[in-house]
């Protein structure tokens, strides 16, 4: 059921170090990829079907043809290490185990699209996965294998490390450009695309840490092998960072299109002390919420998770049982969004902030019945209305919730307490 | 090689903190200053060094005071308010002298599923002291943080750089004494 090709190495003793990571043949798809013509490696990555982890989805190998072949200004690469999404984990396993194939990736990457400059954006919170890759980093300087003149013919490549210090938009790729310059972390109005205009005024690709360190297993085994798992529209294994209330919770790689079924009851032990599963958010807490049912009928794949109404997404699933309030569960997800939000849109700003406190005020039994429609309606009025999609991830999963459990949403209303956890959070008293 | 080369790194380890930059102007030592100018040769220009040498500014002088924004701010040839403006956005910029150990629950979905009320209480009341406070003894600061991508040990916290979970009340009630008795 799991087929490890990015976690291959997890596991294996100091499998941080570059000493252990050449054991395994690390660093021996660099050599190879400096005697393929760069485009070549653009196309064996359109051919591959590798879509970006981050979130989006988007193919990999299509990004980067966007960005221009001949360029006057030096070209970036940001990776986005912020991992902020709630639910999600995947990257700080493969920082703290695996960041030399981190590095690898980066260096094909940058050689495939002419790319002069690197920067690991990793959130401030991180201790040990910013220890290991700042490490590896090192490592790789001394060895030759970062610095300049890396194929013989001239190609330079520097590779930075950057800490965030704590802030969920930092993720999105316009934010994390702008930090990177030293500013507020606050998304860019698209276009202009960093592939043409990104950071300082260059071009530039901002690709999620499983994306680039799929690169070296890529160009070792090619995109026939590539596709092998996975389906058709969705080849390839995807990191998926299980929580919540299953028994065994951890990171799982598995290929694209296994039933979801599969990986919450058999790979990861099923719920605990033998409880129904009420719900699952499967792709992080920004894409709408499935039942239980649902989530239990679901395919793991892009395709088969957009006909079920919600997202791939960034793979952090979150599994909650039949004695988890739905109200409670959203009133939590919303206080994060109105702290996230950088206040540059009207809709975002003030939209997260409403129906935050009012889905507080109807977890604590004192909301009214119109609340639930005005809830509907501050969130039809935040979606496609701002300049990143933060506002969309607060409103897409709000709807869902009321959607999918408005019977529970209706029964706190009057109630003067949650119906179902028999008390009530109160939020908005602690809110601060 | 060591694989976890702790101390010489930039991150926001109170162990090796001054809180005296209060009310005095304020300098970087001379080992800070050289690992300043090897920052600078990382970046394109001297704006896109803020956050790193905020955090340098923060492990050096323990947080960021207003003597400290100015400070950095001349450094890097930036206006007072940009740096002002930085710092605010941010969450792990510290506007006031910290707790040696500064412990921040993760309230977020995945760590409250699994009774992170009940760990914020049990702490709440072992330290003596609410969200956002620092004990009388400037032993401990608690915060509540969002999540920490760490939600397969839920309930978890971060400790300084550490995270620590999954947590229980009982647990975080030792945690709070081991750490009391190596602090002493
Ligand atoms: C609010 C918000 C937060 C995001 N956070 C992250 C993140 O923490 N990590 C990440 O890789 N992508 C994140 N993304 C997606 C990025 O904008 C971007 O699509 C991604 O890094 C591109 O890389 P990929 O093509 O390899 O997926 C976020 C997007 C939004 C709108
Ligand atoms: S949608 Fe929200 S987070 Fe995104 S730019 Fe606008 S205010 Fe900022």
């Amino acid at each position: 059921m799991e087929i490890k090709r990015l976690t291959k190495n997890f596991g294996n003793p100091e499998s941080w170090t570059l000493a252990a990571y050449e054991k395994t043949g690390g660093y021996q798809m660099v050599k190879k990829a400096f005697a393929m013509d760069p485009e070549a490696i653009i196309e064996l990555v359109k051919q591959s079907g590798l879509r970006g982890r981050g979130g989006a989805g988007f193919p990999t190998g299509m990004k980067w043809g966007f960005v221009p072949k001949q360029s006057d200004k030096p070209k970036y690469l940001c990776v986005n290490a912020d991992e902020s999404e709630p639910g999600t984990f995947k990257d700080r396993y493969l920082l703290e185990h695996d960041p030399h194939a981190l590095v690898e990736g980066i260096i094909i990457s940058c050689w495939a699209v002419g790319i002069r400059y690197a920067y690991i954006y990793i959130r401030g919170e991180f201790g040990l996965p910013y220890y290991r890759i700042e490490a590896a980093v090192k490592e790789a300087y001394e060895k030759g294998y970062l610095g300049s003149n890396l194929n013989g013919k001239g190609f330079d490549l520097d590779v930075t490390v950057h800490r965030g210090a704590g802030a969920y938009i930092c993720g999105e790729e316009t934010g994390l450009i702008e930090s990177l310059e030293g500013k507020k972390g606050q998304p860019r109005l698209k276009p202009p695309f960093p592939a043409v205009v990104g950071v300082f005024g260059c071009p530039t690709v901002v690709n999620n840490v499983e994306t680039i360190q799929s690169i070296p297993w890529i160009i070792e085994h090619g995109a026939e092998e590539y596709r092998k798992a996975g389906t058709e529209k969705s080849p390839g294994t995807k990191l998926f960072s299980v929580s919540g209330h299953v028994k065994r919770p951890g990171v799982y790689e598995i290929p694209l299109g296994l039933p979801c079924k599969t990986l919450v009851h058999d790979l990861c032990g099923g719920i605990i002390d033998g409880k129904r599963q009420k719900a699952n958010i499967v792709g992080g807490s920004s894409v709408p919420i499935l039942t239980g049912e649902e989530a239990d009928n679901v395919d793991l794949d892009y395709e088969s998770l957009a006909a079920a109404g919600t997202m791939l997404g960034s793979g952090g699933m979150i599994v909650m049982d039949e004695d988890t309030c739905m109200v409670w569960a959203l009133a939590v997800l919303l206080k994060f969004y109105a702290h996230e939000s950088c206040g540059q849109c009207t809709p975002c700003r003030e939209g997260t902030g409403w129906i935050r406190n009012l889905v507080y005020r109807l977890e604590a039994g004192d909301g009214k019945r119109e609340d639930l429609d005005k809830l509907l309606s501050i969130t039809g009025n935040m979606m496609g209305t701002t300049i990143c999609v933060l506002a969309d991830a607060a409103a897409m999963p709000t709807e869902s919730f009321i959607k999918k459990f408005r019977a529970e949403f209706e029964a706190h209303v009057g109630a003067g307490r949650c119906p179902i956890r028999g008390k009530s959070a109160h939020f908005l008293a602690h809110a601060h | 090689m060591q694989p976890y080369a702790k101390p010489n790194l930039d991150i926001a380890g109170r162990e090796a903190c001054h809180v005296e930059s209060m009310g005095h102007s304020v300098a970087f030592s001379d080992a800070s200053m050289e690992r300043f100018r090897h920052l600078l040769t990382r970046y394109p220009n001297k704006q896109a060094a803020l956050l790193p040498t905020l955090w340098m500014a923060q492990q050096e002088f323990g947080w960021i005071s207003t003597e400290v924004i100015e400070y950095v701010s001349e450094l890097l040839e930036l206006p007072p308010s940009h740096v002002y403006g930085v710092v605010s956005f941010y969450t792990m910029y510290y506007r006031k002298p910290m707790g040696k150990y500064h412990i921040q629950l993760c309230t977020n979905l995945s760590c409250m599923l699994m009774g992170g009320s009940t760990v914020l209480d049990a702490l709440q009341e072992k330290l003596g002291i609410g969200l956002g406070e620092t004990t009388a003894d400037g032993m401990f600061s608690l915060d509540e943080v969002e999540c920490l991508a760490a939600c397969e040990m839920a309930p978890c916290c971060q400790m300084n750089d550490e995270y620590h979970g999954p947590l229980t009340p009982e647990s975080v009630g030792r945690f709070v004494d081991e750490l009391r008795a190596r602090g002493k």
